[in-house]
């Protein structure tokens, strides 16, 4: 703290301003966080990769460790790229750069962001800075933490089943996964294509609205994005005319805890009060059908995804008598056990005399999820849940039962499979711990998403930094 | 009772597009560079890099499928391919499955016997797999020590074609090919050079009692790299078949391969092998919509089809010599003849034989030279007419020179040189006259060695007849 800069409530926004102003130098900036990363990185690990000399002369930033950066190493948290270096930027890095932003280093992960807790990681796991003994959720658990703990004032992830906004939960960021398609994925390192996407973890719902203008955007180097107008600053906190939905089965889904389900109603009620209108909907076959639909798709697109890992031209190889035994032992020694598991459970999916019944069957669940979505966006413009029925649980609690652990995402897989935006918020503590507000939104809906997040983080008055580092 | 077989024959032909770039990245596509100079990130398959496709390729196949009377989707759809092998770095290829750019279309081969109708069932668009050295002596796959990978052709845009298989003879398998390469050509849209590999074919064979419509166990013929290999390895699998069934056995399903140096085609792999390719629509990408406009557009570029030519010019002269020139890419040159004056059939022996053996450049040859080289032929010597045509492809080539050297047709001056040569084989002079007419030649052929080649070949030839049967 010799600098002055207290890296635990500086927003990003003010950081731009005191760079802006001359008040404090880029260089200056990047080293207080670069303390703050020496001060706790040992007990949290949230950073698998440290950058010694940034460039840029605007403000930090970190990267989650699935997005490329030119000349940095570039793990996504598997011991098969252990030591591969990109030679190009993502493009999500290259308008970081772009901005001018410094970065700090590359955030740890589940391995090719699977999983919910940021435990897969084969480097070793992230706790959570609000209890130690805790997961911070996955997989962007390393970035959530790190913008958590004031490692950096702000972060990049990326969400595929809800690892960018369970993370955000669990830590008490904000963290918003967008509308598919308007975020490029070219060089960030494939999970599931039609699902990934990259979102900002930020401390506040204006940073992230900030964070989201920069990277946003159609890009010539991704079939799948799209141009969309830049979103809109949050202002104010009036909310007269918004028409909220609960879908039933999402807030009233099995396990959920009372402390969460209590943020929840408060946060709702602040909503009101603000000009709101709540009423409670139904969201039946997305809730049914989502997780189940998420486990054929997903897995299917990573086992085809994560074939290019083969040894032949870059990271691990394993020796072998021929080319199929090289592959063979250096995808056996490369890939952690959840990788492994998709990639079986993904090879089936996509078999012959099984494609049917699996992966074409789900896509067209996917389709019914999406018309469910879209039916109620007739009524509503947004729907609200929690984003996770618990909070933060404790490391270890999940790591031997892979199917509780894909119950985590219960709340958030719905409209991910929909393709449609979704921000989580902190919305108050469940015995100590952050609790997540999931607002989702039709395509293209940020804007409404923000102003909805940005009125009630007036409201609540969540205070962002861990009691335990206050 | 003997049965009387029909051979049943498809083909399966990829064509290599020559685009300026690659099907899915903008690396140069083309021959010729160090080995691994023409790739990227994209088509090394780097972690996170994305296809993004060529829209001249698109266009390029559109343009052949309409030449084959294709219909052209309104929604195609590229899908992913996936296995394991050294030369296809992301372990799957990116081609068509069961919505492809062009389908139903046909090819009308022009024979000696009439016209053969051959279906096309589609006609798709993929990216070709790199290119494996294999490092042995022998230079074949049986035998290699050590396997190198030269990315420099991976990721070029292949279009594929398929027939029906309803070819019934090798000849006819052998005309298809070449008036599909031809049709290829003057598209522009590949060099389709055998030798160079961008035209490639594969032919699946099967044989049946004739009048039956069944479909027996087929065999896959692979590496014929050319034509005429093609004709031989067919007929050479008929015979097989055949001889099988008359000695009641059963075919294996298996892909053999063709050595034109082997009495036999050796097995390259059973199919009861066959990979499971788990063929998935490619989520990095969008379906493509072709749009009418586009189409017309691509419509109206297509001038008369080696088809329709062949059957227009063999109005004129016969069907061999029709074909010949037009599947040989001669056929311009030979109108631009025969409309400056040069009698067609005269022409087309020329064209058709020594210029064809020449392997002059049709289109380096300006037709009004050539014309009266043509029209001058019988009028001057042999050998002056061979050096003029193998120099006519020269820039600035001028006839004038040759056709000047009238041959020598005076009969006071080739006829002391008959009786000289007649005086010096008392001989063959008994045996002519003893009924040994074809001796006739060995005169002639001493009277133009004698003059060097300036005789009237025709003139000789009378006066030597005349002084034999004196």
């Amino acid at each position: 703290m010799s600098s002055g800069i207290d890296t635990l409530r500086l927003t990003a926004e003010e950081a731009l301003a005191l760079v802006d102003s001359g008040e404090v130098s880029s260089a200056e900036l990047w080293q207080a966080y670069r303390d703050a990363i020496n001060e706790h990185d040992g007990e949290l690990h949230a950073f698998l990769t440290l950058v010694d000399e940034p460039e840029g002369n605007g403000i930090p930033i970190a990267l989650k460790d699935v997005i490329s950066t030119r000349g940095v190493r570039t793990t996504a948290a598997s011991k098969i790229l252990e030591n591969y270096v990109p030679v190009f930027d993502a493009t999500v890095a290259a308008k970081c750069r772009a901005a001018g932003m410094t970065l700090l280093g590359k955030t740890n992960t589940d391995e090719f962001a699977m999983g919910s807790s940021t435990e897969n990681s084969a480097y070793g796991p992230t706790h959570n800075p609000w209890d130690l003994t805790r997961v911070p959720g996955g997989s962007g658990g390393g970035s959530a933490a790190a913008v958590s703990a004031g490692l950096a004032p702000w972060a990049l992830g990326s969400d595929t089943g809800g690892s960018v906004k369970l993370p955000s939960a669990f830590c008490g960021n904000v963290g918003l996964r967008p509308t598919y398609g308007t975020v490029s994925r070219f060089g960030v390192v494939a999970f599931a294509s039609s699902l990934d996407q990259v979102g900002p973890v930020t401390k506040n719902v204006r940073d992230n609205a900030l964070l989201y203008r920069i990277i946003s955007g159609r890009d010539e180097n991704d079939s799948t994005t799209v141009d969309v107008p830049p979103v809109a600053l949050p202002e104010g906190t009036d909310l007269k005319g918004l028409r909220i939905g609960l879908p039933r089965q999402l807030n009233e889904v099995e396990g959920i805890e009372p402390g969460v389900k209590a943020a929840c109603e408060a946060a709702l009620a602040k909503a009101e009060e603000l000009g709101a209108t709540v009423e409670e909907c139904d969201l039946p076959l997305s809730v049914e059908y989502g997780l189940a639909c998420y486990y054929l798709v997903a897995p299917a697109e990573a086992s085809s995804n994560l074939a290019r890992y083969d040894g032949v031209r870059y990271g691990l190889r394993s020796e072998g008598a021929d080319f199929r035994e090289m592959v063979m032992h250096t995808r056996h020694d490369g890939f952690g056990d959840e990788v492994k598991r998709r990639i079986m459970l993904g090879t089936y999916a996509l078999s012959s005399g099984y494609y049917d019944a699996f992966y074409a069957s789900a896509q067209k669940v996917r389709t019914v999820i999406k018309r469910e979505h879209d039916a109620l966006f007739e009524r509503f413009d947004v729907l609200v849940s929690p984003t996770c029925a618990t909070t933060a649980f404790p490391l270890g609690a999940k790591s031997q039962d892979p199917l509780a652990m894909y119950l985590t995402d219960v709340l958030t897989i719905p409209a991910n499979m929909a393709g449609l935006p979704g921000l989580s918020i902190p919305c108050g503590l469940s015995e100590g711990l952050p609790v997540g507000l999931q607002i989702v939104g039709p395509q293209f809906s940020e804007s409404t998403l923000y102003r909805l997040g940005h009125a009630l983080e007036q409201a609540i008055g969540f205070d962002v930094v861990p009691e335990r580092l206050r | 009772m003997s049965i009387t077989w029909e051979p049943v024959i498809g083909l399966e032909i990829h064509v290599q597009l020559k685009t300026e770039t690659k099907m899915f990245c903008r690396c140069r596509n083309g021959f010729g560079g160090d080995p691994n100079t023409q790739t990227c990130p994209v088509c090394l398959a780097f972690p996170g890099a994305l296809p993004v496709p060529n829209r001249r390729a698109i266009e390029e196949t559109i343009k052949l499928g309409l030449a084959l009377e294709c219909s052209i989707a309104d929604r195609a759809v590229f899908h992913r391919k996936n296995y394991f092998y050294p030369d296809l770095p992301k372990a799957y290829q990116i081609s068509q499955y069961d919505e492809p750019l062009c389908a139903d279309g046909r090819l009308v081969v022009p024979t000696a016997d009439g016209e053969v109708e051959i279906g096309i069932v589609r006609a798709h668009l993929e990216e070709d797999a790199a290119k494996n050295v294999h490092v042995a002596a022998s230079g074949r796959i049986h035998g290699a020590t050590a396997t190198l990978v030269d990315f420099n052709r991976g990721g070029s845009p292949l279009v594929e074609i398929v027939t029906a298989p309803n070819i019934h003879s090798s000849d006819v398998a052998k005309r298809f090919l070449q008036l599909l390469r031809q049709t290829v050509v003057e598209l522009g849209l590949s060099e389709a050079e055998l030798d160079k590999g961008s035209m490639r074919f594969d032919v699946n064979v099967s044989v049946r009692p004739l009048g039956s419509d069944e479909l027996r166990t087929r065999t896959e013929l692979k590496n014929m790299n050319s034509f005429n290999f093609a004709a031989k390895g067919i007929e050479r699998e008929i015979a097989r078949q055949i001889k099988i069934y008359e000695n009641g056995g059963t075919v294996d399903q298996e892909t053999l391969h063709f050595d034109p140096t082997a009495e036999e085609s050796a097995p390259m792999r059973s199919k009861e092998e066959a990979q499971d390719y788990r063929y998935f629509p490619e989520p990095d990408l969008v379906p493509v919509h072709p749009a009418p406009e586009v189409i017309e557009a691509l419509r109206s570029q297509i001038g008369e089809l080696p088809t329709a030519r062949i059957r227009r010019i063999a109005n004129t002269l016969s069907f061999y010599d029709a074909d010949v020139l037009v599947t040989g890419g001669l056929d311009r040159l030979w109108a631009a003849v025969v409309d400056g004056g040069a009698d067609p059939k005269e022409a087309a022996n020329v064209l058709a034989n020594s210029f064809v053996a020449s392997g002059i450049d049709p289109d380096a040859v300006n037709p009004a030279e050539l014309t009266k080289l043509v029209i001058a032929r019988s009028e001057i010597p042999r050998g002056v007419f061979d050096e003029a045509l193998a120099k006519v492809g020269e820039p600035g080539f001028s006839a004038d020179p040759y056709t000047a050297q009238k041959a020598v047709s005076d009969a006071s001056a080739l006829e002391p040189i008959i009786a000289a040569i007649i005086e010096a084989n008392p001989g063959q002079v008994e045996q002519y006259r003893g009924g040994k007419q074809g001796l006739l030649g060995f005169f002639v052929g001493q009277v133009m060695k004698e003059t060097g080649g300036t005789a009237d070949a025709r003139v000789v030839s009378e006066l030597v007849r005349e002084q034999l049967g004196a």
